[in-house]
């Protein structure tokens, strides 16, 4: 029955076809011009792509942090409640894996997508690209993966070398059990 | 506290039913010595009329939206373990009291990374940019303007299960209820591509959620242009609030969190963007230290549902043995049974209708004698795949890989009747 049913609708989409090209369009939705692609653009690719003008460096991005983020993170990034920033290198091997950004996250223009669209917890957008850059910057010395006198921007961000860069893999493996 | 939240709360669904019982208690005042004297002494029971039966029920309308019966007031979601803050949380659907494949809207689980925002549909935009020939925002009244379709699918929390070993008083929610199933409605994600026009090189797209979090996932360009639906209706009714209104992602088969709620945005690229979420969470840790990333499809799974944790047999006889099983690549093919503890299994019956990407309820005849019983169900799928065991689970990815858990479920039946959880 079904099969006969799409007999008649490929038939019907074939006569569609001759007359009109394929897909259809409907016409729906309005022109997105190029000041509201903007305002909604927000993500920052691995790469750096999305990265806005602006930049922050560790001094800046330490004060910040101290004012923004430590009520969460704790005054060094490890003290908790929520995500420990900082640490854990050489852990994931072991039976007690500690993910930290700097044990465990591959890019660090995620931090940049990330911190400015979800944070701080309470202000999410609150930041400015000065502020975004600088907390970015932060976090990463707190891990030791730049120098205390690092200023993060557009040019220097992706650039950065996280340790466990080589530690993803894809595509997915499964199924992998039994 | 967001509004939502504050709603949540204020029009908690026991409110309404109180107010009717309160009305109820009042108009039985009258005969409220009789009656009291019934409830307490089994008076309603045979042979005597039941008192439900010698006065007007409630009114119509009573609430305009109904509610379940003040009697089901146990079966809500909870949370399995508390965390710091209750805007990035999950709560479980009570898997042990449904029936059927289908959840009810208001116990479907939850998975929120900031909260629960409170939309206003006409205020609501859907952006189409990126790769695309024509960069295009609708309104939700515009999508809904478009062919659209119904399906039922599961969506289930890659978070489901847990390598850990649970606590003995486990219960099927606990264990397993990041899993829910409705009908969804919407428009397929294909024909908004097509309507902004896909140009060549599209490999991927990100897909952005308008709550506090902006939650954003990568999703393969194959998939898009395949079974994804930007769904505006759940079981007939718009999106609850908690499940992405006004417009959600599904993505049939993968991992709950891909399925973007109050969707804002789709960008076409032609690389994943590496986003939070598929890079430090959502990635599974295996015991070399790698990570395996863009693990997206939910493996069969199924758990038996009655007996299950927590619940009690009363004394040998006959049970019917009830349960789920699913899988993120197609349909379930079948359902083996064991109440041997995996010695002997038997099949069990599939209720229809059994559809692609959705939960299917199975039951099998169980005369239970008595003596201690370790049962369990494995599902096989459409691709020939067999559910595993925890062993064969844990010999491959350890234990600390928190995600896509779907090893076999046991339930311990004790002498007594009472059933506990077994890793």
């Amino acid at each position: 029955m079904w099969r006969r049913l799409l007999c008649v609708a490929a038939a019907a989409l074939a006569g569609a076809a001759a007359a009109a090209p394929a897909p259809t369009i409907y016409g729906f939705g309005k022109p997105a011009t190029p000041q509201e692609i903007a305002g909604w653009d927000i993500d920052v690719r691995a790469d750096g792509a999305g990265l806005p003008p602006g930049h922050g460096s560790v001094e800046a991005g330490q004060a910040i942090y101290a004012q923004k983020c430590a009520v969460c993170h704790g005054a060094t990034g490890v003290e908790g409640p929520m995500d420990k920033l900082a640490g854990g290198a050489g852990s994931l091997a072991t039976a007690k894996p500690d993910r930290t950004v700097g044990s465990f996250w591959p890019y660090a223009t995620t931090l940049y997508d990330f911190i400015h669209r979800a944070m701080p917890f309470t202000q999410p957008q609150s930041l400015t690209p000065d502020e975004v850059y600088a907390v970015t910057a932060y976090v990463l010395f707190l891990n030791h993966v730049v120098p205390k006198d690092a200023v993060m921007d557009a040019r220097t961000l992706p650039k950065v070398r996280m340790p466990n860069r080589g530690g993803f893999t894809s595509p997915d493996p499964r199924p992998d059990a039994p | 506290m967001g509004g939502a939240a504050l709603l949540r709360e204020e029009v908690g669904w026991m409110d309404v039913p109180r107010r009717r019982v309160l009305k109820s208690a009042a108009l039985l005042a009258g005969t409220a010595a009789a009656g009291r004297v019934a409830a307490q002494g089994g008076g309603n029971l045979p042979p005597n009329v039941p008192e439900w039966m010698k006065t007007q029920g409630a009114p119509i309308l009573t609430p305009p939206y109904g509610l379940p019966s003040p009697f089901e007031k146990g079966v809500v979601r909870i949370q399995r373990t508390k965390v710091p803050t209750q805007t990035a949380a999950t709560s479980l659907t009570p898997l042990q009291d449904l029936n059927g494949i289908i959840t009810p809207n208001g116990l479907h689980f939850e998975r929120d990374h900031g909260g629960v925002p409170a939309i206003d549909p006409a205020q609501h935009r859907l952006m189409v940019h990126g790769l695309v020939e024509r960069p295009l925002i609708f309104t939700m009244d515009e999508l809904m303007r478009f062919p659209s379709v119904s399906r039922l699918h599961f969506i289930e929390c890659s978070g489901n299960g847990s390598y850990e070993v649970l606590a003995p008083d486990t219960t099927a929610q606990v264990s397993r209820g990041l899993i829910s199933c409705c009908e969804w409605t919407g428009v397929l994600l294909s024909t908004v591509l097509n309507e902004a026009g896909v140009k060549p090189g599209a490999t991927w797209i990100l897909a952005e959620g308008a709550d506090a979090a902006g939650v954003t996932r990568s999703v393969p360009i194959e998939k898009a242009m395949d079974d994804a639906i930007l769904a505006y209706a759940q079981n007939g009714e718009r999106l609850r609030p908690e499940q992405g209104y006004p417009l959600r992602l599904l993505l049939p088969g993968y991992e709950g969190n891909m399925n973007i709620k109050w969707l804002r945005r789709v960008k076409v690229g032609d690389q994943p963007f590496q986003t939070r979420e598929e890079t430090s969470k959502y990635s599974d840790l295996m015991p070399d230290g790698s990570a395996r990333q863009f693990t997206f499809v939910m493996e069969a799974n199924s758990i038996i549902t009655f007996p299950s944790g927590g619940q009690k047999l009363k004394g040998p006889g006959f049970y019917e043995i009830s349960g789920l099983a699913w899988s993120g690549r197609g349909r379930i093919t079948g359902v083996e049974v064991s109440t041997d503890g995996g010695k002997t299994w038997r099949r069990a019956a599939l209720q229809e209708p059994v559809l692609t990407k959705c939960l299917t309820r199975f039951r099998a005849p169980w005369t239970w004698d008595g003596a201690p019983a370790l049962i369990m169900s494995r599902s096989i799928d459409e691709t020939r795949y067999v559910q595993p065991t925890r062993a064969e689970l844990v010999a491959v990815r350890g234990v600390n890989s928190y995600y896509h858990y779907n090893a076999i479920q046991p339930w311990q039946v004790a002498g007594d009747g009472s059933v506990t959880y077994v890793a």
